[in-house]
């Protein structure tokens, strides 16, 4: 019998609907908190935010992290920046037109209530991590600095260097810390949450391994909330951190929680290529270097050949045999289009033949022109720390000087490439933030709701923490309002036994698989898998070959894999391989999602669908709403489609248009 | 182009933090020198399962320098470090030379117990950090941004002290085991910030009673840590933590 | 007491006392230098720093501060190696940011606490002491200049330095080395600790403790290494005076 969704969107024009639905939840009493529990699974910028915001307000906090620290979760790596609707600029921002922008942005497919709410909330953001200290860049008066970024005409992007979101998870941290010594939260650090504990169809603990020690442990609670990000690494090869998985959001998936959208994957158009087959991770180049920065490649096809040998630089090439193709295709945006229409633009380019690098699989970013604009330490000044960082890798210097011709300085240009950056799609929820599973919430990149098919830049960092601070500490509360009459669980209940011996027996089972191949390898073939197959170009014939392969992979996986050492104590590899385990499941869901949105829009291209020029071709009429799928029992079994139609009350859905 | 190299890694093994501990060695033949030293660990790890041993274990998450969970001494030096200040992740084999051996430890310090190999406990910053490493706002509580004014300069050096990873490179190098160049970067984002002057003199305080009661060592100005910070934090950032300690312990 | 109590505290003893004893050190140089001037102006400063209440006192204080800046190192250094643990480096790679005497602290300590007992065997046990003791050298008690031809050059200026003039320059010398490494670090590194510094005044304090100490040093290795090859001031014989017929066959002859 198929699910029922309620997104359970406030009545109410939009930009009401958060008023009332404030004005008129249910609250806890602040007695009631005290007796209250909140597990918050993860401490990047939506768990860590979630856990001091709900401490502060006297719920009993327990967080968890699989890293050392809270202050280690990716969040941290971002580096662009932050959007908010202060329109300090006085170019005319405001609340609406953030909210427009990301609506547009994710191609008309992100719930407009939601994405309104965002808008509303992203200048408390700023407020509350100005006066933690955040140390955002400042204008010579004092005042804040902002930067623009793509898909955006105004300049709303707060930031600080080229770290925003380190500087604003450590506001979040020192916020969690401070509630840590208070008592209100507790830290749970080196453990990774391996089930959640359904008890009369609610949410009210989990089972999760002390990574050190080896051994599971259980903790109940009244509601659970998982933060615990995105799974762009089941392509292996990605942005994100070398931890960063999905093991939680796909176990809540098996217990019912539906997953939404998950072929919303989108594909950072501005990271340092590929250089072989031994790569961990790729490096992300912030978004913001396509403020000064002009992409292009050779307009003639046999200085890309000689580029590709190895025979010319990029330097050589003059000023008159370059395309700048995104100027020349989108010259409203220009070199500010959307990550998923930048991404694409530089495989097409590819495609024919005109990437810059031995593997053909690159294009140059530019910034000769701006250097001479603006002068070399200008330039330092604002992407100095992004130029090292490529130089260490690469060992070219993108700030040297390279030759100079007729007048025309003739910079080192950087090499990028796209590259699996940040998943839209993630576990479903209602406007509440609340999973198909009672008492069990989603937020941050982990849950799907505010993006749509694609996120602009600077939006991670403001969703992350909107929901943190400012959304899911009400929202939570409703839920919890009549949960205080129920005394505290036991963990000695049959419903934590239960899920604990399953997820011993997984345990059991992989360590016994006992083959020849390790984690790693296996990874890697399912991120070559995925990037070639689910990736960015995606195909009907490729995406069923891909799902046939994917069974492949779970079936080399569940009889090839070795796990060595013990499974009690520290075993890095084990952990690894529960992580993948649950990655091929997730890469079948981006598979099957794939393959039934016959349409394209963000980050999800079906080269079917695409107008003469190779533009996504949406179809509205059959495609304009959620994809949520629900696991039926089994991993071998296909999960089912359940769809949340889309309802806009204000914006008019029609073609995204970035050329004027 | 990238040629390729080989080295021999001698690695320190140690299970948990009771264990004596004792170095391994692995060849490593024909790795591309565009290989990051993390990746050349990873092929050696990959190397070693097929073997059938058990894996080398390290700290590292992000692999872009930010994270700050990547604590690999190496060669003598935190973080293998360059030139410039970068940390393990960002490493890479074009540093070494072909035939060389590479001797990888780990952070070495009483505050830092192994908990296995190369992998230690740096909890004890978190506590530190608990102690007052925050401004006592609640989620909320805050006015406009732009009603506070903060000099450009006073935000870029805030900004400067507070890009620290909280590695743990600086205690690893210090001969004192002192952890004063983390405190102190802490302590200085905020001191330097009208938000966090507020509490000043408690934060200078309590975070120092924190590090001292954790067994940390006392500062002796020897700049180890400043000259291995990945960050380029700067011991000024001492002169001011104590700066701020003794006022606040002079006003008492 | 925070002083005792918390690591910076303990660090600001270190300071204070440092500090005061490089002004210590100041004084008795700039004193020293009066020798290589005025045999006549030296003793009469070694007369007012004799058995009087205040140079008793000056002297007894001077000690503490001694003793508390090597209580306080051995304190720290004990702490310091605990806070370091157990486990040692196989490989140590010292930056060269990092200065060779910073890390050596408590051993160029040690060093200076050695010359000092051996400078305070040669000076104040022959002369303060003497004269509190009131011993059979206590004739010659204030009479600073001979203490100093005695001890750097070993017998009569007018004769050759002897070998043991030699070995106690040369001892003395030694002595005065660690001292400017001491030293060198310690004047910069005390106003780091007081916080009187930052990211121009690091600089800027470095470059003064250079100049400070190298003076200082040179004035004191002046004075030593003058009387080893048997300079006397002018007023050197007239100095002697009466004490000459005390110091035996020495001085009085010339």
């Amino acid at each position: 019998m198929a699910k029922t969704i309620d997104s359970r969107i406030p009545e109410g024009p939009i930009a009401e609907k958060w008023t009332n639905y404030k004005a008129h939840q249910r609250l806890v009493n602040p007695k009631n908190k005290l007796k209250l529990d909140v597990i918050v699974v993860g401490t990047g910028l939506a768990g860590a935010s979630a856990a001091a915001s709900l401490g502060e307000m006297g719920f009993n906090v327990y967080n968890f992290c699989i890293q050392d620290s809270p202050r280690r979760a990716h969040s941290i790596a971002a580096q662009g920046g932050i959007n908010a609707a202060k329109n300090y600029q006085n170019d005319g921002d405001s609340v609406y037109r953030l909210f427009y922008d990301t609506v547009k942005g994710g191609d008309y497919r992100a719930r407009e209530a939601n994405v309104y709410r965002l808008a509303e909330v992203s200048n408390n953001i700023i407020d509350q991590c100005v006066a933690q200290g955040v140390p955002f860049a400042r204008e010579y008066g004092g005042m804040l600095a902002n930067r623009s970024f793509g898909g955006a005409q105004v300049s709303r992007t707060f930031y600080a260097k080229g770290q925003t979101g380190q500087q604003l998870l450590l506001g979040a941290y020192s916020s969690l810390s401070k509630e840590v010594n208070r008592g209100s939260v507790k830290l749970f650090t080196r453990y990774e949450m391996e089930d959640v504990v359904i008890v009369d169809g609610r949410a009210r603990g989990i089972i999760a391994k002390n990574l050190v020690t080896g051994k599971l442990e259980r903790f109940t609670a009244n509601a659970v909330v998982i933060a615990t990000g995105g799974y762009g690494n089941a392509y292996f090869l990605s942005t994100n951190a070398m931890g960063c998985n999905c093991t939680a959001a796909v176990q809540c998936y098996r217990k019912g929680a539906m997953m939404a959208n998950p072929s919303y994957v989108q594909i950072h158009p501005t990271c340092i290529p590929v250089h072989g087959d031994k790569q961990s991770k790729l490096t992300l180049m912030s978004e913001s270097l396509r403020n000064d920065g002009r992409i292009w490649v050779p307009k003639k096809l046999e200085d890309a050949k000689a580029l590709q040998a190895g025979t010319k630089q990029g330097y050589e090439i003059p000023e008159e045999d370059r395309d700048y193709y995104l100027e020349r295709r989108y010259p409203a945006f220009g070199n500010l289009v959307p990550r998923d229409v930048a991404s694409r633009a530089a495989k097409e380019r590819c495609d024919k033949g005109f990437g810059v690098n031995n593997t053909g699989l690159a294009v140059f970013l530019d910034f000769s022109e701006s250097i001479q604009r603006l002068g070399i330490n200008e330039i330092r000044q604002r992407y100095g720390n992004l130029f090292d960082m490529y130089e260490e890798i690469t060992d070219v210097n993108p700030g040297e000087l390279a030759k100079t011709v007729n007048g025309v300085d003739y910079y080192h240009p950087m090499m990028i490439f796209p590259a699996i950056h940040y998943t839209m799609g993630g576990v479903w929820v209602d406007y509440e933030l609340q999973t198909s599973i009672p008492g069990l919430f989603a937020i941050g990149e982990c849950n799907f709701s505010d993006h749509g098919a694609n996120r602009l830049g600077a939006s991670a960092l403001m969703q992350g923490l909107a929901d943190g601070y400012f959304v899911l500490p009400y929202t939570i509360q409703n839920y919890l309002a009549d949960q205080s009459i129920w005394p505290r669980l036991s963990t000695d209940m049959k419903e934590f036994d239960d899920t604990e011996k399953a997820v011993q027996a997984e345990i059991d089972r992989l360590m016994n698989i006992k083959g020849k191949r390790s984690v790693d390898s296996i990874h890697k073939e399912l991120g070559h898998i995925m990037w070639e197959h689910v990736g960015m170009g995606r195909t009907k014939e490729g995406l069923e070959e891909g799902l046939k392969l994917l069974k492949n992979i779970r079936k080399e996986f569940d009889t090839n894999l070795f796990i060595p050492g013990d499974k009690e104590g520290l075993n890095v590899e084990l952990d690894k391989a529960i992580h993948l385990r649950d990655f091929i499941l997730m890469g079948e869901l981006i598979a099957y999602d794939a393959l039934h949105r016959e349409e394209s829009c963000g980050g999800h291209f079906r080269e079917e669908h695409q107008t003469e020029e190779g533009e996504a071709k949406r179809d509205d009429e059959n495609f304009f709403y959620v994809g949520c799928w629900d696991y039926q029992g089994s991993d071998d079994k296909a999960p089912e489609l359940i769809k949340e139609p889309l309802n806009y009350e204000i914006i008019k859905v029609q073609t995204r248009n970035y050329k004027n | 182009m990238a040629k390729n190299i080989s080295v021999t890694v001698k690695f320190w093994k140690q299970n948990g933090p009771k264990d004596k501990g004792h170095f391994d060695t692995h060849e490593l033949k024909n790795i591309p020198d565009d290989t990051s030293f993390l990746e050349a660990l990873d092929i050696m790890n990959e190397e070693l399962i097929n073997e059938g041993k058990e894996p080398f274990v390290f700290d590292h998450d992000c692999r872009e320098g930010i994270c700050g969970m990547c604590s690999l001494y190496i060669n003598g030096t935190p973080h293998g470090k360059t030139e410039r200040g970068a940390t393990t992740c960002q490493l890479y084999m074009r540093k070494f030379k072909d035939g060389e051996t590479i001797v990888v430890e780990p952070w070495r310090s009483a505050g830092f117990p192994v908990i296995k190999d190369c992998m230690v406990d740096r909890t004890a910053f978190d506590k530190i950090m608990q102690a007052g490493g925050y401004t006592s706002i609640r989620t909320g509580q805050a006015q406009d941004a732009n009603s506070i004014l903060i000099s450009k300069e006073a935000a870029d050096e805030a900004m400067d002290c507070a890009t620290c990873i909280g590695c743990g490179a600086c205690v690893a190098a210090c001969k004192n085991g002192s952890a004063m160049l983390f405190v102190s970067s802490k302590v200085s984002q905020f001191a330097l910030l009208p938000q966090g002057q507020v509490e000043g003199a408690k934060r200078a305080k309590a975070m120092i009673a924190k590090m001292d009661e954790l067994g940390f060592g006392n500062c002796t100005n020897t700049r180890a840590c400043e000259a291995v910070c990945p960050k380029c934090e700067s011991i000024s950032n001492i002169a001011r933590l104590n700066r701020e300690f003794i006022c606040a312990k002079l006003k008492d | 007491m925070w002083l005792i109590n918390s690591s910076i505290g303990r660090k600001v003893v270190m300071a204070v006392t440092g500090i005061a004893l490089v002004l210590f050190l100041t004084f008795h140089a700039s004193m020293n230098v009066v020798a290589l001037i005025s045999a006549k102006g030296y003793n009469m400063i070694c007369e007012f720093l004799g058995a009087n209440w205040y140079a008793v006192a000056a002297t007894i204080g001077l000690a503490g501060l001694v003793a508390l800046h090597f209580i306080f190192a051995f304190i720290l250094t004990i702490q310091n190696r605990k806070a370091r643990g157990n486990s040692q480096y196989a490989v140590t790679n010292k930056p060269k940011k990092v200065e060779w005497a910073s890390q050596n602290m408590l051993v160029l300590g040690i060093i200076v606490i050695l010359g000092m007992g051996l400078h305070l065997f040669n000076f104040w046990y022959n002369m303060m002491f003497a004269e509190l003791a009131e011993t059979d050298g206590v004739a010659l008690a204030s009479n600073g200049v001979y203490h100093i031809v005695r001890t750097f050059h070993g017998g009569c200026p007018c004769e050759p330095t002897t070998g043991c003039g030699y070995a106690y320059t040369a001892i003395y010398l030694v002595w005065l080395c660690a001292l400017w490494f001491h030293m060198n670090h310690g004047i910069w590194s005390s106003m780091q600790t007081m916080g009187w510094s930052g990211k121009i005044w690091l600089n800027r304090w470095q470059c003064i403790s250079l100049i400070y100490t190298t003076v200082i040093i040179l004035m004191f290795v002046v004075v030593a290494v003058a009387f080893c090859l048997g300079y006397v001031p002018c007023d050197f014989k007239e100095a002697m005076g009466e004490c000459a017929k005390a110091a035996g066959s020495c001085c009085g002859g010339c």
